[in-house]
C-alpha cells in the first residue's frame, strides 16, 4: 500500500479521502455481499429446489428452520466481524496520519 | 357507578391487573424522568453517560413495536411461511444500517434525518422537504400501533368496541406527551425491552412444555405426512391434539411452504375471475414467478426501510464514542434477534390449538393470538392461564405505548420545531413554542386516533411493512447516496426522495383503501368508491403486487432520479464537499468535526 508522505496536511488531501472512503466501502460491501447472497438466495432456493427445502428436520421444514432460527446467528457473526474489522481499520487510519 | 362498571363484565382480574400496572408504571416513570431532563440537549448529553448494555436495551425497546409483539404472530398464523420474512428482515435490516449509514451519520453529528439533510447540503429548504417524510412515515407507523391498542383493549374488556380502545389509549398517550412526560428516556425504553422479552418468551416456554415444541407443531402441518413417516415421528405428531381447521384457514401444504397465501393472493384473485377451465393453466404460469417478485419486493422494503426509520437513528448519538456505538449495535442485533425467534411460535401453536381465530375479523382475528393463546392453559392449570395472558397483554401495552409515544414525540417535534418555529413564526418566543409543541402533540395524536379507528380490518404487521416501504423509497436513498457519493446535489436528492417516497405512499394508500372497500360492514360503505379498483386488479395481478409491495420499483426510481438530476446540476454541489466527506468518513479521533464546525461558523458569518 502506498501511503502518501506524512505532511501536516495529509488529512485534507484528496488521496487520503479517496483511500479512506474506498477502504471503508470495500469492507461494508464485502459484509453486505455475504449477507445479501444468503438473504436473496433463500427465495431462489425455495423456487428452484422446493423438494430439498421442504425436507423435514425435527419437524421443521429445512427452509423454515433456516429462516426462522438459523438466520439470526448468521447475521450476528457478520456484524461481529464487521465491527472488529472496522475498529481495526479506524485505528490504522489514525496511526497512518499521526505517524 | 354501576352503569360505568357495566363494561367490566367478563373482565379477567389477572389480565386487567397486569395491564394496568404496565400502563401506570410507564406513565409514572415517564413523568418522573421528565422532571430531570427538560430539553432535547439534556436528553442527548445525559445519554452519553449511559452504558452499552442499557443503551442497547433502550434501542431494542424502542424498535419492538406492536407489529413485532402482536403482528408477526398474527401474520404467521394467517399466512404461514411467507410471513417469516418480516421478523428476519426487521432484525437483519439493522445490519444494513450498521454497514452503510450508522457510522458516518454519527461522525457527522446530525441528530435527526432533517438535521442531516440540512447540514449535508447547506440547505434549510431541503430540511423542510425532508421533514414531511417524518410525518408521512410516522402516520403509517402509528396506524398499526393504534390497531394494537384497539385489539388489546377489546380483548381485556370484551364489552367495548374496537374504536373505544383506540380512542382511550391514544388519548392517554397524547395527553402524557403533551404534558411533558414520556420523552425517549433511556431507562424507560430499556426496561420496556426486558418486559417485552419476558412477556413473549415465558408464555412460550410454558405453552411449549405443555402442548409440544416449535418443531413438533410445525411437523403437525403436513397433509401427506402419515404414510411416508417412520412410526416414531408419527407418534410424535399424535401427541398434538390439533383442532380441526376452519374453512377460512389455508391448507397445510400452502401454509408451511414458501410462496403461500400471502404472496399468491393477487394471482389467485385474478384466476378466480377467469373461466373455470383456464384457471389451472393460468396459475401454473403466473403463480410462482409473481410470488417470487412479491417476496423480493418485500425483502427490499424491509431491509432498506429499517435503515431509513426516523426514530431509530437518534439513539446512536447517546453513546460516549464511536467504538461504544458499534458495540451497542452488536448488542442490539443480538437482543432483537433473540426476541424475533419467539413471535412466530405463537402463530404456529395458535394454528394448531386455536383455529377459531381464523373466522374472526378485525379485532377478533389472528392479530390477537399472542394475547389469547395462554388462556388455553386455564383448562388444565386454572389461574396460570390468566396470569400468562395478563403478562402478554402487559407486553403488548409496553410495545404499542413505547412506539406510539416515541413516534408522537418525533412527529410533534418536527411539526412544532420545523414547521411552526422555522416556517410559520420564526420570531416566536420560547413560551409560544412550548404552546405550539403542546398544540401539535394534541393535533397529531388526534389525527393518529382517527386514522387508527379506520384500520381495524388491516393486519398490524402489513401496515408496518408499508411504513418501511415508504422509508425505503425516501430516506434510505437519501442517506445512502449522500453518505457515499460526493456528486449528489440538493436538487437531485430532493427530486429522488420526493418521487420515490410519494409513489410508495400513494401505492400503499391505494392498497389499503381497496382492501377496506371489501368490508361488508360500515367501513365498506365509507370506502365503497374504491371498490372498482379491486376489479381492475383482478385483471392485472402484477400491478396489484407492485402496488402492495412497491419497494422493488420505487427504490430504483428514487436512486436513478438522484443520480440523473445531480449530474444535470453538478454546479450546485456544495463547495466544501471534501471537508464534509472527511467529517463523514474520517475516524473521530482525528478531531475533524470540531475543525469543521469552526470553519463553518466563520464562513457563515454569524
Amino acid at each position: 500500500m502506498s501511503t502518501p508522505p506524512p505532511t501536516p496536511d495529509t488529512v485534507h488531501s484528496e488521496e487520503f479521502l479517496r483511500l479512506l472512503m474506498r477502504r471503508q466501502l470495500k469492507l461494508s460491501v464485502a459484509c453486505a455481499a455475504t449477507f445479501l447472497i444468503a438473504l436473496l438466495g433463500m427465495p431462489l432456493l425455495n423456487y428452484f429446489a422446493p423438494a430439498l427445502m421442504a425436507t423435514r428436520v425435527a419437524g421443521f421444514t429445512l427452509t423454515w428452520l433456516i429462516l426462522g432460527i438459523l438466520f439470526f446467528p448468521f447475521v450476528w457473526i457478520i456484524s461481529w466481524r464487521f465491527i472488529k474489522r472496522s475498529i481495526a481499520l479506524e485505528e490504522d487510519e489514525v496511526k497512518s496520519v499521526k505517524r | 357507578m354501576t352503569t360505568h362498571l357495566a363494561f367490566l363484565h367478563g373482565v379477567d382480574p389477572w389480565i386487567f391487573t397486569f395491564s394496568f400496572i404496565t400502563v401506570f408504571v410507564t406513565v409514572w416513570m415517564g413523568f418522573r424522568s421528565a422532571k430531570t431532563s427538560k430539553t432535547a440537549s439534556d436528553f442527548f448529553v445525559a445519554g452519553r453517560s449511559v452504558s452499552v448494555g442499557w443503551n442497547a436495551s433502550a434501542i431494542s425497546g424502542e424498535y419492538l413495536s406492536a407489529a413485532s409483539f402482536m403482528g408477526i404472530a398474527g401474520m404467521v398464523m394467517s399466512s404461514g411461511y411467507d410471513a417469516l420474512w418480516y421478523p428476519v428482515c426487521y432484525a437483519c435490516g439493522y445490519l444494513f444500517l450498521l454497514l452503510f449509514i450508522a457510522g458516518p451519520l454519527r461522525r457527522f453529528g446530525a441528530y435527526t434525518i432533517p438535521d442531516f439533510a440540512e447540514g449535508r447540503f447547506d440547505s434549510p429548504l431541503f430540511r423542510k422537504i425532508a421533514v414531511c417524510f417524518v410525518l408521512f412515515i410516522g402516520f403509517f407507523y402509528t396506524m398499526p400501533q393504534m390497531k394494537g391498542a384497539g385489539v388489546t383493549l377489546a380483548y381485556i374488556f370484551p364489552g367495548i368496541p374496537y374504536w373505544a380502545g383506540v380512542v382511550l389509549v391514544g388519548a392517554v398517550i397524547t395527553l402524557n406527551v403533551a404534558l411533558g412526560g414520556m420523552k425517549g428516556i433511556t431507562l424507560v425504553q430499556a426496561v420496556q425491552y426486558w418486559i417485552k422479552l419476558f412477556a413473549i418468551s415465558v408464555p412460550i416456554f410454558v405453552l411449549a412444555s405443555v402442548y409440544g415444541f416449535y418443531g413438533t407443531h410445525i411437523g403437525a402441518n403436513d397433509d401427506g405426512r402419515r404414510d411416508k413417516l417412520a412410526p416414531q415421528a408419527a407418534a410424535e405428531v399424535q401427541t398434538i391434539a390439533r383442532k380441526p381447521l376452519v374453512e377460512k384457514a389455508p391448507r397445510d401444504t400452502a401454509w408451511v411452504s414458501p410462496f403461500g397465501p400471502l404472496t399468491t393472493k393477487a394471482v389467485n384473485a385474478a384466476a378466480a375471475a377467469l373461466p373455470l377451465e383456464q384457471r389451472a393453466a393460468y396459475l401454473a404460469e403466473y403463480q410462482k414467478p409473481y410470488s417470487l417478485l412479491y417476496t423480493y419486493s418485500l425483502i427490499m422494503a424491509l431491509v432498506c426501510g429499517t435503515a431509513g426509520l426516523p426514530h431509530i437513528l437518534v439513539r446512536f448519538y447517546t453513546n460516549p464514542n464511536g467504538v461504544a456505538a458499534k458495540r451497542t449495535t452488536m448488542w442490539v442485533m443480538i437482543l432483537i434477534g433473540v426476541f424475533y425467534v419467539f413471535p412466530p411460535v405463537f402463530g404456529v401453536i395458535g394454528r394448531n390449538l386455536m383455529p377459531e381465530l381464523y373466522s374472526g375479523v378485525g379485532a377478533k382475528g389472528t392479530d390477537k393470538v399472542v394475547l389469547e393463546l395462554p388462556t388455553l392453559l386455564g383448562a388444565r392449570f386454572g389461574v396460570l392461564g390468566s396470569i400468562l395472558s395478563g403478562i402478554t397483554c402487559a407486553g403488548a401495552f409496553a410495545a404499542f405505548m413505547s412506539t406510539f409515544s416515541g413516534l408522537l414525540v418525533s412527529m410533534t417535534g418536527a411539526l412544532a420545531h420545523d414547521v411552526y418555529g422555522r416556517m410559520l413564526r420564526p420570531k416566536s418566543t420560547p413560551e409560544e413554542r412550548l404552546m405550539a409543541f403542546k398544540f401539535a402533540a394534541v393535533l397529531i395524536g388526534g389525527v393518529a386516533i382517527v386514522l387508527g379507528c379506520f384500520v381495524e380490518l388491516l393486519e398490524i404487521n402489513f401496515m408496518v411493512g408499508q411504513a418501511f416501504a415508504i422509508a425505503a423509497a425516501s430516506y434510505f436513498p437519501l442517506l445512502f447516496m449522500s453518505v457515499w457519493w460526493r456528486g449528489m446535489t440538493m436538487k437531485g436528492a430532493a427530486t429522488g426522495m420526493l418521487t420515490g417516497g410519494l409513489c410508495a405512499l400513494v401505492a400503499a394508500a391505494l392498497t389499503n383503501l381497496s382492501t377496506l372497500s371489501l368490508d361488508k360492514g360500515p367501513m365498506g360503505k365509507v370506502f365503497a368508491g374504491f371498490a372498482p379498483l379491486n376489479g381492475f386488479w383482478a385483471h392485472h395481478p402484477l400491478l396489484r403486487i407492485l402496488c402492495e409491495q412497491p419497494a422493488i420499483w420505487t427504490v430504483p426510481v428514487a436512486i436513478t432520479l438522484m443520480v440523473v438530476v445531480s449530474k444535470a446540476t453538478t454546479a450546485s454541489v456544495p463547495a466544501d464537499i471534501r471537508m464534509k466527506m472527511l467529517v463523514l468518513h474520517a475516524p473521530e479521533q482525528l478531531g475533524l468535526k470540531q475543525e469543521y464546525i469552526q470553519e463553518h461558523q466563520a464562513g457563515a458569518g454569524h
